[in-house]
């Protein structure tokens, strides 16, 4: 079955975010912006004045660097988009939330079940993640323009605050919902029951690695 | 004497290719995946995968985002004499990585580790990273760039000979499988195995059977070659696609790479070359000769020589 395909406004309404199922490919139209740790660290624990309107011109907060430069005449080159691994930013995330008003978090791997019912479903939050991983010549056919770049002296190019222009950009594939679900935890539950044939004749190493664990409903994140 | 320039401008050449176009081995290993896939949410990743290579080439524009860690391997014939030497090759390439991370553009990816300082074109403090091999006789130089992403699905564990070959493929599985959920390593890759050696050439040699071997080659000792071969079966028996979603591909090819260790270990490190495996070679020759290629062809017989001395390099010399 093909999944389904969904535009959606990167300024959601409660009731379009509802609507979006496990595995639905969304593509985004409106402004979203770069945030990783950068960003995080620079407005949450120094305290800086975010440089836009949030959530009202966007409530879409990308995990990712973009392959772009700024030319002398101050203009901007962006080729490729892709998300960086989004678990990291967990720290940040929840008090970020609660002062963005970011309603669409986007980015790579997804979070844990426990973020999404912990803080993305009382946010009214969904997590879209890139595709592939690296369909970034396709996303950044999405972009029409660069708005602004902001923190750039502070931060660098890859950690800066870039505000893009989408006009239906993506896939993305919806990985959380409103109840908390997570996508990568159901295909995991899909597949852990085949590890144990797959391992079968294998042995553990003879040196053990301190704290190691051969749970394989384990991950690495989190 | 190969002029300085000319290596620049190759280099810069290379880049570009590099970030642009996916190199045709690998290709044709996704297109084969894309038809076996089954799984609904995998299928859709490769298909997207597959828009997106043309996507890239079309605009010219890189394939991912991440456009990794931009590195240099750079080989030449025993005869070969380049203008200014090889300081000033070192800083062409220096100048090639800087100047097309700028020009692509690339994602300036490099940072000091502690400071976190950009100069914004993926140039510092021991990067780009380049190594060195040799070849007997002859007057060329291989420029081969590696744009490998550099976070996820690289490991390296010290085993012993009483691990054997179930201990081999305990830690081949737990690398697939612990960066194979949520598809951290970009999968379907090309795994690259590393055994032997010391705990840094073992990662030295694993990360070259990843980025320098192509989809389809085959390790020239035919019982590591059927390795491969039942490695590859294997980590596509696990059940996990693109994005760690339900499905059968998650190893384009897998090349393994041997080197003489200690007596009593049996190093094994897991490097994995992902669905932007970017490589690009070109051989510059002293009569200002461009080739380029996609096959590093590093892995020759004299890189894998066993012997005090290379042989049939001597004879060579002396005919």
């Amino acid at each position: 079955m093909k999944p389904r395909e969904i535009r959606l406004s990167t300024t959601p309404s409660a009731e379009d975010i509802a609507a979006l199922r496990l595995g639905d490919i969304v593509y985004l139209d409106g402004l979203i912006y770069t945030a990783r740790e950068g960003v995080y660290m620079r407005a949450l624990e120094k305290n800086a004045n975010i440089p836009m309107e949030l959530p009202s011109e966007s409530a879409a907060n990308f995990h990712c660097s973009p392959a772009a430069t700024i030319r002398s005449d101050g203009t901007f080159d962006m080729g490729a988009v892709t998300a960086t691994a989004s678990f990291r930013f967990a720290k940040w995330l929840p008090e970020w939330m609660a002062k963005t008003g970011a309603r669409l978090i986007i980015g790579k791997g997804g979070m844990s079940s426990k973020d999404y019912k912990e803080y993305f479903v009382p946010n009214g939050a969904v997590y879209l993640s890139t595709v592939g991983y690296g369909t970034g010549a396709l996303l950044g056919r999405g972009v029409e323009k660069v708005e602004a770049v902001h923190w750039n002296e502070e931060l660098g190019l890859a950690q800066a605050m870039w505000v893009i222009r989408c006009n239906k950009m993506g896939p993305f594939i919806v990985a959380s919902d409103l109840e908390g679900n997570c996508l990568f935890e159901r295909e995991n539950a899909k597949i852990a029951g085949n590890l144990a044939r797959v391992y079968e004749g294998t042995r553990p190493a003879v040196l053990k690695r301190y704290g190691e664990t051969d749970d394989r409903s384990d991950e690495v994140i989190g | 004497m190969i002029p300085i320039d000319l290596i620049q401008k190759t280099a810069e050449t290379l880049m570009d290719k590099a970030a642009i176009e996916i190199p045709e081995d690998y290709l044709q290993g996704l297109q084969a995946a894309a038809k076996t896939e089954d799984g609904d949410l995998s299928s859709f990743v490769l298909e997207a995968m597959l828009e997106n290579y043309k996507a890239a080439k079309e605009d010219g524009r890189a394939m991912c985002g991440d456009t990794g860690t931009p590195r240099w391997y750079v080989k030449m014939g025993n005869d070969t004499r380049i203008e200014g030497g090889p300081i000033a090759l070192e800083a062409a390439l220096r100048r090639a990585t800087a100047n097309r991370t700028d020009g692509v553009p690339l994602r300036p990816n490099r940072v000091h580790p502690l400071w976190r300082t950009d100069h914004n074109n993926n140039v510092g403090i021991g990067a780009p990273e380049i190594e060195y091999g040799y070849e007997p006789g002859g007057e060329w130089i291989d420029l081969i760039t590696v744009h490998k992403g550099g976070l996820f699905g690289t490991d390296y564990r010290m085993l012993f000979p009483s691990d054997g070959i179930e201990g081999i493929k305990r830690f081949y599985l737990d690398s697939l499988v612990a960066f194979g959920k949520r598809g951290l390593a970009c999968q379907p890759a090309i795994i690259g195995i590393g055994l032997g050696g010391c705990k840094d050439t073992c990662m030295v040699l694993g990360k070259r059977a990843a980025c320098l071997r192509t989809v389809g080659s085959k390790n020239s000792d035919p019982k590591i070659a059927a390795l491969e071969d039942e490695f590859k079966e294997l980590g596509n028996s696990i059940g996990m696609g693109a994005m760690g979603f339900v499905g059968k591909n998650m190893v384009i090819d897998c090349n393994i790479e041997v080197g003489y260790c200690h007596t009593g270990g049996m190093q094994m490190s897991v490097h994995a070359f992902c669905l932007s495996s970017r490589r690009a070679v070109a051989r510059v020759f002293a009569d200002g000769r461009v080739e380029y290629r996609t096959d590093p062809d590093w892995f020759t017989d004299y890189q894998r020589r066993e012997t005090v001395d290379w042989l049939e390099g001597a004879e060579e010399v002396m005919a």
